[in-house]
C-alpha cells in the first residue's frame, strides 16, 4: 500500500510517499521539504507561513510523484496533518489534501503530528517500545506507550524547548537559515563558561519561559555592557557563545532528567528522541550518557526524519488506514490543539 | 595515647534505585542505630558546575522540608546528618510497610476495609498537617506513606500504628491551593489504582484531612477542577 503524506503544521512544508509491504520495513519512495525561512530577528508569522505552503504545495507534490515514479492510481490514501500546530498553515495544507482527495478520488486520513514523529522514529531506528522524548519548536513531551495510547508522562508547562532556543536566536540576531536551533548548536560548541540560569523541573514536567527571560536579560547586558560588563564566575567576559552553551547545557539537562524519571517510572531502557530539537548532537550525547548509566540505549534519527516531514505523516496515516481508519471529507478539519494521547493507537498491541 | 577502636563501617545495602537518588540501608554513628541513606549521585550527562549546584540545592531543600515538618510534629523521618556536597542525607530508618503494601494485603481479605479505616484517619491527618504547614509533597502516592510497625505487632492493629510520610525529593514550600490539590489528586489516583475497595477509603482520608486543616475547603474545591482536567492542561500549541 502506498500513502501520500502532507505536513505543514509549522514553517516546513513536507511531502512524502511511503510504501508498506507486510512484514518488511517501510519503503521511503520520496521525502521532500521546503522551509519558510524568516529574516534574522524574526519568527515565522502564521499568515506568511500559510502563504508559503499554498504557493509550494503543488510543486512539491508534482516533484514527489516524479522523483518516485509513483502513479496516482497506485496511491491508496492521502494523509495530512490534522494538528497540533499553527492554524493558518494547517488549514492551507488540509485544503490541499482535500483537493487532491476529490481530484483523484482517494480517501483522506487525518494524522496527529506528534504520533507521526513517534511512529517514524520507531520505524527508522527499530526501537521497539521506547520512552519517547518529543522536542520541537511547538512541543516538549515525554511519552510512553500503554494500552493503545501514547501517554504523556511529562511536558513543558509553558513554552516548548525549541521555542525557547528559537527565541533566543532572535534575541542574538542569529540567522534562521537553515534553522535557528542549528546555529545556536554551532555557537554553543565554541562556548566554555557556564553562567547560572534557572533550572525548572517539577516532577516529570518542566518550564522554559523563566530561563528564556533570564538569558535574554543576560544577552542585553552582554550586548550593551550596561550597567556593567557581563562576567562569568571565574571573572572572564561572557561571550554570545557562552550564553548559547549555558542555555543548551541547562535546558538539555532538564530534558534528560525528566526522561530518566519517566524511564525509571515505566521500567524501560530504551529512549527515542524525535522532533526538530532531537537533531541536536549535544542532546543526543547527554541522553546517551544517561541511557548508558541505566544499561540502555538511545535512538535518534537525522534531520530527514527529526525535522517535520511529509513521510512521517504518510507513515502514521498508513498505519491507521491499514486498521480501517479514514477521515470522511466533512470531518477533514484541522485543529491547533490535538493531544498525543487522544489518538487510539489500534496498530499496536 | 592508645589507639581508638572504631567499628568497621556498616555495609551499605542498596534498597531502591530511583531516577535521581539511590537509597541504602545502613547505620548512623553506632552499629545498632539503623539509618537510611539517600544519595544523589553525580550525573555524567550534566555540566559539573550545574551538577554540583543541583545536588547541593536538592539535598538541602529536602532536608529543610523534613526538619520543618518534623519540628511541627508532622510524622516524617528524623534527619540525622546531611553532607550536601556529597549529596548524602542520613535519616531515621522506618521499620514498617508502605500503605500500598498494607492495602494490597488487607483489602484482599473479606471485610478488610474496617481493619484499615483508622489508618485512613491518620493518613488524612498527616497530609492535612503537612498542608497546613504549607509544605507540598510533590509525589504523594501510597508507596510514599509508611505505616510504622508497632512495638508488639500482634497486639497493635494497623489502625493504631503511626503513619510516616517519606521521600520529600519533589517537595516544596507552597501556599498555592493548586499544588495542594495536585497532592491530593495524585494520592487519590494511587488509591483508585490499588483496589476498587480503596476508593471508598479515600473518602475517609479526605474527611480526616478536612478536620486537620483549616484551609481544606478551598483545596477540596480545587481538587474538583483538577479531577475534571486531569493533572495536565488540555492545551498544546
Amino acid at each position: 500500500m502506498i500513502a501520500l503524506g502532507l505536513e505543514g503544521s509549522a514553517n516546513k512544508l513536507g511531502v512524502g510517499l511511503i510504501r508498506h509491504i507486510p512484514s518488511k520495513p517501510a519503503e521511503i519512495l520520496s521525502n521532500i521539504r521546503h522551509t519558510f525561512v524568516s529574516p534574522p530577528g524574526e519568527g515565522f508569522l502564521p499568515k506568511d507561513t500559510a502563504k508559503h505552503h499554498r504557493s509550494w504545495v503543488v510543486t512539491l507534490v508534482k516533484r514527489s510523484l516524479k522523483e518516485s515514479g509513483v502513479k496516482v492510481k497506485d496511491i491508496d490514501c492521502i494523509c495530512y496533518t490534522k494538528g497540533p500546530g499553527m492554524g493558518a498553515p494547517l488549514q492551507s495544507v488540509a485544503i490541499a489534501a482535500r483537493t487532491l482527495s476529490l481530484l483523484w478520488g482517494k480517501p483522506l486520513v487525518g494524522v496527529n503530528h506528534c504520533v507521526g514523529h513517534i511512529e517514524m522514529g520507531r520505524e527508522i531506528t527499530g526501537a521497539n517500545n521506547p520512552v519517547v522524548l518529543y522536542v520541537s519548536g511547538g512541543n516538549t513531551q515525554v511519552i510512553a506507550y500503554a494500552e493503545q495510547r501514547y501517554r504523556i508522562f511529562g511536558e513543558a508547562l509553558d513554552i516548548a524547548v525549541g521555542n525557547c532556543l528559537d527565541r533566543f536566536a532572535r534575541t542574538l540576531n542569529i540567522s534562521n537559515d537553515p534553522a535557528p536551533g542549528y546555529n545556536i548548536e554551532q555557537m554553543a560548541k565554541k562556548g566554555k563558561n557556564l553562567v547560572e540560569l534557572p533550572y525548572a523541573v517539577k516532577g516529570m514536567d518542566c518550564s522554559f519561559s523563566g530561563i528564556l527571560a533570564v538569558v535574554d536579560m543576560m544577552a542585553a547586558q552582554l550586548l550593551s555592557g550596561k550597567p556593567k560588563p557581563l562576567l562569568a564566575p571565574e571573572g572572564e567576559l561572557v561571550t554570545r557563545e557562552d550564553l548559547c552553551f549555558s542555555l543548551q547545557e541547562t535546558v538539555f539537562a532538564m530534558l534528560v532528567e525528566i526522561t530518566e524519571r519517566a524511564m525509571a517510572h515505566v521500567g524501560s531502557e530504551q529512549v527515542l528522541i524525535v522532533g526538530g530539537v532531537g537533531c541536536n548532537e549535544r542532546l543526543q550525547e547527554m541522553m546517551g550518557l544517561m541511557a548508558r548509566d541505566r544499561g540502555g540505549s538511545v535512538y535518534a534519527t537525522d534531520e530527514r526524519f527529526c525535522i517535520d516531514n511529509g513521510i512521517m505523516i504518510a507513515h502514521a496515516g498508513l498505519l491507521a488506514y491499514e486498521t480501517g481508519f479514514v477521515t470522511p471529507l466533512e470531518e477533514s478539519t484541522c485543529t491547533q490543539r490535538f493531544r498525543t494521547d487522544e489518538v487510539l493507537v489500534k496498530w499496536r498491541d | 595515647m592508645g589507639t581508638m577502636e572504631i567499628d568497621p563501617p556498616t555495609p551499605k545495602l542498596l534498597i531502591k534505585q530511583g531516577a535521581e537518588a539511590q537509597v541504602y540501608s545502613t547505620t548512623y554513628l553506632l552499629p545498632h542505630i539503623p539509618a537510611l541513606l539517600k544519595h544523589r549521585p553525580s550525573k555524567p550527562y550534566r555540566h559539573p558546575t550545574l551538577d554540583a549546584r543541583l545536588t547541593k540545592h536538592r539535598c538541602l531543600s529536602e532536608s529543610r522540608l523534613l526538619i520543618r515538618a518534623r519540628s511541627l510534629g508532622i510524622p516524617v523521618p528524623a534527619v540525622y546528618f546531611v553532607d550536601e556536597s556529597r549529596g548524602e542525607i542520613f535519616m531515621e530508618w522506618i521499620t514498617g510497610s508502605s500503605v500500598r503494601e498494607v492495602l494490597d494485603e488487607v483489602l484482599a481479605q473479606e471485610d478488610g476495609e474496617s481493619v484499615v479505616d483508622r489508618m485512613m484517619v491518620r493518613v488524612g491527618a498527616a497530609v492535612g498537617a503537612l498542608h497546613a504547614a504549607d509544605i507540598v509533597h510533590g509525589d504523594l502516592t501510597t508507596s510514599n506513606i509508611m505505616v510504622r510497625n508497632g512495638e508488639r505487632e500482634e497486639v497493635v492493629g494497623f489502625g493504631e500504628r503511626e503513619v510516616v510520610l517519606i521521600d520529600f525529593g519533589l517537595g516544596a514550600v507552597s501556599t498555592q491551593d493548586e499544588d495542594k490539590a495536585v497532592d491530593l489528586y495524585v494520592l487519590e489516583r494511587a488509591f483508585s489504582s490499588t483496589h476498587p475497595k480503596a476508593e471508598k477509603l479515600f473518602q475517609d482520608v479526605l474527611k480526616s484531612y478536612e478536620q486537620n486543616y483549616n484551609g481544606a475547603k478551598v483545596v477540596l474545591r480545587r481538587l474538583q477542577d483538577v479531577r475534571m482536567r486531569g493533572r495536565k492542561r488540555s492545551m498544546i500549541g
